[in-house]
């Protein structure tokens, strides 16, 4: 079995908002979920499956019902929550349900308000006695892993800057983005040191926002008018400390999310035209393009240098939208943007400052929950058809 | 700042409550599976490397190495130094460093468990050697 080539991303929305004030997030689903729809060239009541994760508020019934989905029709439902990387995750689970005849059109959500809204607390974990007095955040739990890369394979701040130049060199061109300024490495590294050995510029921005995805059959994305964009290879994975056994925080479940999507498409990285990395931070892009195969483990900081990642510049263009480093980071949660902008680099919708040419092979790909603790890896490869 | 820095009390539970018990008597535990001798931690009831059941309680010997840091620079409750232990007896242990420079922390050095007190049991925490 196998969902290669068995569901077809039809409609896509990425909310213009960075910062919404004057918004409910549940709005903000609707306004997403509506412009996905509109964009596929479908109806709501056409909708028989929902996905949706963490940020939307109340978990799945009360969505449905917010949203005004067809409850006559809709007949499957996947509220998956991996933190960033649900909806990278839900995106396989729509291909899976589809595939096997439990859905025809999924709906899969994303939005929130971190910038001027409470955001929901996560409940806890076994460990939380064991843990949550010291204080892990995003910034340093990926600090830790950022300084033990260092430590064992001699990569240096000069070479995560890199990535952040990157992503700036693509915002400028992204009339949304919040971050606009093409940066250098200087800048990068002298911006405020946050958690040893993170800059503040390699952190990715806090935003308001959303986004939202139509996933459905190969006969119904045919029918519509977009561009034909088919997912054929999906992974997922999860890690955490085990027990405290053989600690490694130099690798992500990428290294095993990567290889099952890739094998499953049956094409390498080295086929990949277009990469969305998720970049929480710009070691997170660095240990994924390790783990992913885009190069050896421990040459990451070599392979991000010198413009590598820049769209017409270097070998791999990456999040060519500005990524989470420039563009927007909706509810702390960069997986569904990931997959936003390589359909548009798929579709020719990118600006054309920084659209791939002949891009015919994307990967997606997101972690979630914390690099430095316990968290989840997806990976998907997309393809225009 | 660690001195004056509160933390919250463990809330514990059956399966965890040996490990609190022993904490405040300034012994730090760790659990150790008699079927398949590993030893982890955070403790389980259940073995988390070959699910036996038999496991017990040993006391540590509260040393090790740093596996890896940093330093957060701000916070409400001023500048700390997370990171990962790995102690003598194997398993890496999440924590905070105290009560030592936070600013020349290196990955290997040698550090040992001290206690500091909430309103319930005290939590193990990590300084230089």
């Amino acid at each position: 079995m196998t969902i290669k080539g068995k569901a077809y991303i039809a409609g896509i929305y990425e909310h213009p908002t960075r910062h919404a004030p004057d918004k409910s997030t549940a709005q903000l689903h609707a306004e997403v979920a509506k412009g996905a729809i509109e964009d596929a060239g479908i109806s709501k009541d056409d909708v028989d499956g929902y996905f949706c994760a963490g940020d939307a508020p109340g978990g799945a019934w009360p969505m449905v019902d917010y949203l005004g989905l067809n409850t006559k029709k809709l007949r499957h439902v996947d509220s998956t929550e991996t933190g960033g990387c649900s909806y990278i995750i839900h995106l396989g689970h729509a291909a899976e349900a589809i595939a096997a005849g439990k859905c025809s059109i999924a709906l899969i959500t994303l939005a929130g308000k971190p910038r001027t809204g409470v955001m929901p607390p996560r409940a806890a974990g076994a460990e939380v006695d064991f843990e949550s007095a010291y204080g892990a955040t995003t910034h340093n739990a990926y600090g830790m892993c950022a300084m033990r890369h260092m430590h064992d394979y001699g990569t240096t701040s000069e070479q995560l800057a890199w990535i952040k130049v990157a992503a700036s060199h693509h915002a400028q061109y992204n009339p949304h983005a919040m971050l606009k300024d093409v940066v250098t490495v200087e800048d990068v590294l002298n911006s405020p040191m946050i958690s040893d050995p993170l800059h503040r510029m390699d952190c990715c921005v806090v935003s308001d926002g959303g986004g939202a995805l139509i996933v459905t059959t190969p006969e119904i994305a045919k029918s519509l008018k977009k561009p034909l964009v088919r997912l054929i290879g999906h992974g997922e994975a999860m890690k955490g400390p085990r027990g405290g056994k053989d600690l490694d925080l130099t690798y992500s479940a990428g290294i095993w999310s990567g290889p099952r999507a890739f094998e499953e498409a049956g094409i390498t990285p080295k086929d990949i035209k277009y990469a969305s990395i998720y970049d929480s931070f710009t070691i997170t892009v660095l240990m994924q393009l390790e783990d992913l195969g885009f190069c050896k483990k421990g040459e990451g900081g070599k392979f991000v240098a010198d413009g590598n990642l820049i769209s017409g510049v270097g070998k791999l263009p990456f999040n060519t939208d500005g990524g989470g480093l420039c563009s927007n980071h909706p509810v702390n949660r960069g997986g569904m943007t990931k997959i936003l902008e390589a359909v548009r680099q798929l579709r020719g919708e990118a600006h054309p400052k920084v659209q791939v040419r002949n891009c015919d092979l994307a990967v997606a790909h997101g972690t979630g929950g914390l690099l430095g603790v316990r968290h989840a890896a997806s990976t998907a490869i997309l393809e225009r058809v | 700042m660690s001195e004056t820095k509160k933390y919250p009390a463990p809330v514990t539970n059956p399966e965890t409550a040996a490990f609190w018990d022993a904490a405040k008597q300034g012994k730090f535990m760790i659990k150790r599976c008699t079927a398949c001798g590993e030893a982890h931690y955070f403790p389980r009831s259940i073995c988390p490397f070959c699910y036996s059941d038999k496991t017990v309680w040993e006391k540590a010997s509260g040393e090790g190495t740093i596996y890896t840091w940093s330093l957060m620079r701000k916070s409400p409750t001023g500048p700390y130094a997370i990171g990962y232990v790995t102690l003598k007896e194997g398993p890496s242990v999440q924590t905070n460093f105290v009560d030592c420079d936070l600013t020349t922390l290196k990955i290997g050095q040698k550090v040992k468990v001290v206690f500091k007190p909430t309103d319930g049991a005290p939590l193990p925490f990590f300084t230089v050697a």
